[in-house]
């Protein structure tokens, strides 16, 4: 299966960011053969609709699931509807991608079944 | 002629202003207010219109139909806002993220997108007793966008033949605040004599300079602070056309819905002089 992961760098030695739609990067990783490739977010630095964009690129990029420390509900609807399965990874330690991959296969991250918090959407315009 | 009061910090005494100048106004000439302080408007509490027109605002949003779409994902790609994703085979609107530009429904090559009014608020208009053409925009609450309302609010009769209109601007440098200076012959910034009044009077001043619209100070509170407002004007060549002494009698008026003129009406010349002068400058 090909997991997303939110990072704050472009190696599997980064730290995890538990941020989603704002997340510096994913690190997309084969949970079978360890085979991985890292991306920077397009929607780091959005307007708006950031949750959206990332959701699409993850999406775009073949991830089936996504591990993150939190999902917002149009993020949600997005992955949800691309049939992206959501995981959530705890945002309040250090943890490395490696980390989180290593919780992922050993079944530790709960699902996500809702969006875990309300849109940021608004702003100045 | 249009005038616009603006000032960035808010509780400088825009609407203050902007009602008593109304007022002196319409003595002599039709006179329409716009309260474009559409996330809170507050000048009818002072002008107290008959508020007998209504009309729903919005901005068009599209619909997308499942049966004629093919998800070539364009409509996705050509949005700014990201209020319009193609996954697999779906296409979801997110209406709070979308801006209304119709650039989606321009790039479908299958016609598979209709626009729909996504209400945001109304307009509402009618007449003061002093028989000022009044209109204010309410944006809903929950609404993260104040400028398609000012938009149309601005637009509303347009053929409305009033001599000077008064355009009431929210607070703050931001986008509401750009639309509704955009367009206005002449910018009256109302601050006050302190740190914080001066840090937004710059970004307003910078605003108008920006968009070539002639400008006056209006110094609110005169007597607290500082005088950096005054050295500010100075080197930028503003004038400063009236100031309006910190008084409490005036404040408690204020706050008790009276206009500035009616509790302090010595300051009537004050605003007969400025309206002569902005009127000057426009005409010249």
């Amino acid at each position: 299966m090909k997991l997303a992961i939110s990072i704050s760098g472009k190696k599997l030695s980064s730290p995890f960011d538990a941020r989603f739609g704002r997340a510096a990067a994913f690190c997309i990783v084969d949970t079978e053969t360890g085979k991985w490739e890292a991306f920077d977010n397009p929607a780091l630095s959005a307007s708006g609709g950031a949750g959206v964009q990332a959701s699409q690129f993850v999406a775009e990029h073949g991830a089936e699931a996504v591990a993150s420390g939190a999902f917002g509900p149009n993020a949600f609807d997005t992955l949800d509807a691309a049939n992206v399965e959501m995981y959530l990874a705890p945002g309040n330690k250090a943890h490395t991608a490696a980390e989180v991959l290593e919780m992922f296969k050993a079944g530790q991250l709960p699902k996500a079944e809702a969006a875990t918090h309300e849109g940021h959407h608004g702003g100045s315009h | 002629m249009q005038i616009v009061t603006a000032s960035g910090k808010g509780g400088t005494g825009k609407t203050t202003v902007a009602t008593s100048l109304a007022l002196i106004a319409a003595e002599q000439d039709s006179v329409r207010f716009l309260d474009c302080d559409v996330e809170a408007p507050n000048a009818g509490l002072f002008l107290e219109p008959v508020l007998d027109a209504r009309k729903e605002v919005g901005i068009l949003i599209p619909q997308v139909d499942e049966e004629t779409c093919t998800y070539c994902g364009k409509c996705a790609e050509v949005c700014q806002f990201h209020a319009i994703a193609v996954v697999g085979k779906k296409t979801l609107v997110f209406p709070e993220l979308c801006h209304g530009c119709g650039s989606c429904t321009l790039v479908c090559p299958e016609n598979a997108i209709t626009e729909h009014l996504n209400v945001m608020g109304v307009l509402e208009g009618g007449s003061t007793p002093e028989q000022i053409d009044f209109a204010q925009g309410v944006m809903n609450v929950g609404e993260p966008m104040a400028v398609p309302i000012i938009r149309e609010l601005k637009k509303w009769i347009p053929d409305s033949s009033s001599e000077i209109e008064i355009w009431d601007a929210p607070p703050g440098a931001s986008c509401p605040v750009v639309e509704t200076i955009r367009g206005a012959d002449f910018a009256l910034l109302v601050t006050e004599p302190t740190p914080f009044g001066l840090h937004d009077l710059k970004q307003v001043a910078e605003i108008v300079k920006e968009l070539d619209i002639p400008a006056g100070v209006v110094i609110n509170r005169d007597g607290i602070g500082d005088s950096a407002v005054e050295a500010y004007c100075e080197d930028s060549a503003l004038p400063i056309l009236i100031r309006i002494p910190m008084e409490r009698r005036i404040a408690e008026a204020i706050a008790s819905g009276k206009l500035l003129l009616e509790a302090a009406p010595e300051y009537r010349p004050d605003f007969e002089a400025m309206l002569k002068t902005i009127v000057a400058e426009v005409s010249a």
